[in-house]
């Protein structure tokens, strides 16, 4: 139990991350029509983000397979990494 | 014989527009397709004695069933069968660029990968095997560079090439994994008995892969519950093992493909250094400055326009009026020819004065075609988007309104710069309640005459403010009624920074005004032809005539047409808003253009048109209170948009129901606010 909980702390939104770290993502938990939109501009499982600017409280810029993106923090939110 | 059809598909900023230019020129057509507001352009060329059609699909990132421009481009691939597909991909980002052309492969269409912008990707350092990448991918690739003219020919040969091998079935394709196989085999297998028709005509594995990942098309379109049940029990399964949709897990394995591919082709030969692009958005996207340059730009964006167009709008303005002599020239002197009255107040008069505003036209899209070149309009939607958002629209919204100010025909044009649809539709509703550069010519002839000059400028601003709150409450709701649906979640990407080439900003500047000419030449031109009826006829007999000199003749003529009748019926229901059949009259006539509301008032006053305001400013004065004066303003910016904006938004909407929407609605919400404006003012 106390290990699950661990692990699952480590997963986070990443609405989260500070400015210039780099994450991997873990899952996007949107409605399937975001879902598959993100998926198709990246966003996969195991893909890597680099976080260019958390923005707060405004837009969020990553950087993911070298493409520049800017996310709504909504966005940023439901996106999970590690 | 027939002319090869070949689709152009592609991410957005995959440059794919450029190429398209490169390779049609200008034999291009612009449109929509039916019943959306996407727009649809192809374009013609020919290649060594072959006839070819290109259409430019809309740029998309996948071809799922989310989205207006997905499906279009979906259907369009499945559909009409092109003869040949291009896949336009961004050289210097093979990877999320080769994902479209993944769904490609799997719709088993003959295809030609474009490496564009390829100039780019060799200086990043980038070094294609594109022999052996073309042999995993099962397709001719062809590396261009669209804005600067290079491999157009090679890309045609290979259009042809491709074009006369046909559809053949692909030696590998994709593979998806053991687990996703077998369950992708078991559904196929019953599409292939079941649903013999849409395995016939898309291909059973296509439809299998499309059922497993839930598409809500190809759904909508089995017959046979079975054949759901099975997919059902599929998708449960994969979800099960995965713990993840099915949809998720095939994009995975699609990246997966294409990051095999890419590994054993592609070699980076350059570390990715920090570029300019990160530099230049480190200031324009900055929290405190990204907001004031943004605001700097469209200052001078909206300066550029009213005074480099003021000079060429002037001449133009003089070759109208040159010509509406000219014409009446042909008469001879106090000649009561209604040709020559249909030809000169009519066609010139109303044609006129909406060409006039070309110079601006092509200029302000001259101006907006270079900062979406250059990549900076993706920043400008960023900046904007935290205030747009909150009324539930798209950050780039904020153009096409702002646009608006000088004036709606072009505003609505620009909204073409929104992907979707419903952003889309809901800016152009409420792009009439920006007050545009036609109405100031009402306020200035209405805030002079009852406002005392410490006041004018404080109304002025009070009604442009109206305008802009009616605006944002509109959108508001209309995306909580009309337009409903939830909001696009903002995800976009910021391309690098480019160098736009003059050829593809001067082809968009030319489409803009060519699409406006032809407006003008058309509805615009019916419009006015029928308004100029209806304030010309009945006339009145000729001994009633008798004895006025050329004013009150023609104050007698405009009371007695149509205009003035509609004028007169209409009083009771406009005095409630404190109007009486002169201010109806010069309203109905302002339907034509919002300016025209001054001449319609200076006849019915028989003050002469010309440069007689003051006269009529006093005869305002004497026949109506400050307050009415106020409530004409009111009724002049949000009611009844003239006849450009009403047929521009008709072409962009492609239908006439959106445009009587604007109109009627636009015009109720005028009567109730003056209504409520007049009667609360008149009691206090």
């Amino acid at each position: 139990m106390g290990e699950v909980v661990v692990e699952k702390s480590r997963v986070r939104p990443l609405s989260t991350v500070a400015t210039g770290d780099t994450v991997r993502l873990v899952r996007v938990r949107a409605g399937r029509g975001l879902n598959s939109r993100l998926a198709s501009m990246g966003f996969v499982p195991g893909v890597e983000i680099r976080v260019v600017s958390n923005g707060h409280p405004g837009p969020f810029v990553v950087i993911i397979k070298d493409i520049k993106m800017v996310l709504g923090r909504g966005v940023a939110q439901k996106v999970f990494v590690q | 014989m027939k002319p090869i059809v070949v689709a152009l598909v592609g991410n957005p900023n995959s440059g794919k527009s450029s190429l398209f230019n490169l390779i049609t020129g200008s034999h291009q057509h612009v449109g929509n397709y039916p019943g959306v507001t996407v727009e649809k352009k192809e374009g013609f060329c020919t290649h060594n004695g072959h006839e070819m059609r290109f259409v430019d699909l809309p740029g998309t990132y996948s071809l799922t069933a989310y989205s207006e421009e997905e499906i279009i481009a979906r259907r369009f691939v499945l559909d009409e069968r092109p003869d040949v597909v291009v896949d336009v991909v961004d050289a210097s980002n093979i990877e999320r660029n080769l994902y479209l052309g993944t769904q490609l492969i799997e719709m088993g269409v003959p295809l030609v990968f474009a490496f564009n912008m390829s100039d780019l990707a060799k200086r990043r350092g980038l070094v294609f095997d594109l022999d052996q990448l073309s042999r995993l991918l099962e397709a001719r690739i062809v590396p261009t560079v669209g804005n600067k003219g290079q491999g157009r020919e090679a890309l045609l040969d290979a259009v042809i090439e491709t074009a006369r091998e046909g559809r053949k079935p692909r030696v590998h394709g994709l593979h998806y994994g053991t687990e996703i196989e077998e369950q992708l085999a078991r559904v196929e297998a019953i599409v292939r008995t079941k649903e013999g028709d849409l395995a016939d005509k898309y291909g059973s594995r296509w439809v299998a892969l499309k059922l497993i990942e839930q598409d809500d098309e190809v759904v909508g379109k089995i017959q046979h519950q079975e054949v759901l049940d099975a997919a059902a029990k599929s998708v449960a399964y994969l979800r099960n093992i995965f713990r993840d949709e099915p949809e998720i897990v095939l994009a995975d394995r699609r990246y997966g493909f294409i990051s095999g591919a890419c590994q054993e082709t592609i070699k980076n030969t350059v570390e990715r250094r920090h570029d300019a692009s990160d530099v230049i958005d480190a200031v324009v996207t900055n929290r405190f400055l990204g907001l004031p340059i943004f605001l700097l730009l469209m200052y001078a964006v909206f300066w550029l326009t009213f005074t480099l167009g003021e000079f060429p709008m002037q001449v133009l303005e003089g070759l109208f009026g040159w010509l509406g002599t000219a014409v009446s020239g042909l008469w001879p002197a106090g000649s009561e020819s209604r040709l020559r009255s249909l030809l000169v107040e009519g066609i010139i008069a109303g044609v006129g004065g909406v060409v006039v505003f070309l110079p601006n036209i092509l200029l302000l899209f001259l101006v907006i075609a270079m900062l979406e070149d250059t990549g900076y309009m993706a920043r400008a939607a960023f900046v904007m988007d935290r205030i747009m958002h909150k009324i539930g629209l798209h950050g780039k919204s904020f153009i096409p309104m702002l646009i608006g100010f000088g004036c709606s025909v072009p505003a609505i044009m620009a909204t073409r710069i929104l992907e979707n649809q419903r952003n889309r539709l809901t800016t152009i509703m409420v792009i009439p309640l920006m007050s545009c550069g036609a109405r100031l010519t009402i306020y200035s002839l209405i805030i002079p005459a009852f406002f005392a000059p410490a006041w004018r400028g404080p109304v002025m601003w009070l009604v442009y403010l109206i305008g802009i709150l009616l605006a944002v409450i509109c959108a508001k709701v209309l995306r909580l009624t009309v337009f409903q649906g939830e909001t696009m979640p903002f995800v976009m990407e910021l391309p690098p920074y480019r160098m736009p080439t003059p050829r593809s900003v001067v082809i968009h500047m030319w489409q803009r005004g060519w699409m406006f000419l032809k407006k003008a030449g058309t509805v615009i031109l019916g419009i006015s032809v029928v308004l100029w009826f209806l304030a010309s006829f009945p006339k009145p007999a000729p001994e009633r005539l008798a004895g006025l000199d050329d004013e009150q003749a023609q104050q007698v003529s405009l009371e007695h047409s149509v205009i003035g009748r509609v004028g007169r019926f209409v009083e009771p229901a406009i005095r409630p808003l404190g109007f009486d059949w002169r201010i109806g009259t010069a309203l109905i006539g302002a339907t034509a253009a919002k300016e025209v509301f001054v001449s319609q008032l200076s006849i019915v006053y028989a003050t002469g048109s010309g440069d007689n305001a003051d006269l009529l400013r006093q005869k305002l004065q004497a026949n109506y209170t400050p307050l009415v004066g106020f409530c004409v303003m009111l009724f002049s910016l949000i009611a009844t948009p003239c006849v450009a904006t009403i047929a521009m938004t008709k072409q962009e909407t492609n239908s006439w129901r959106w445009a009587a929407f604007q109109f009627f609605g636009l015009t109720v919400l005028a009567y109730g606010i003056t209504l409520v404006v007049f009667q609360v003012g008149s009691r206090i």
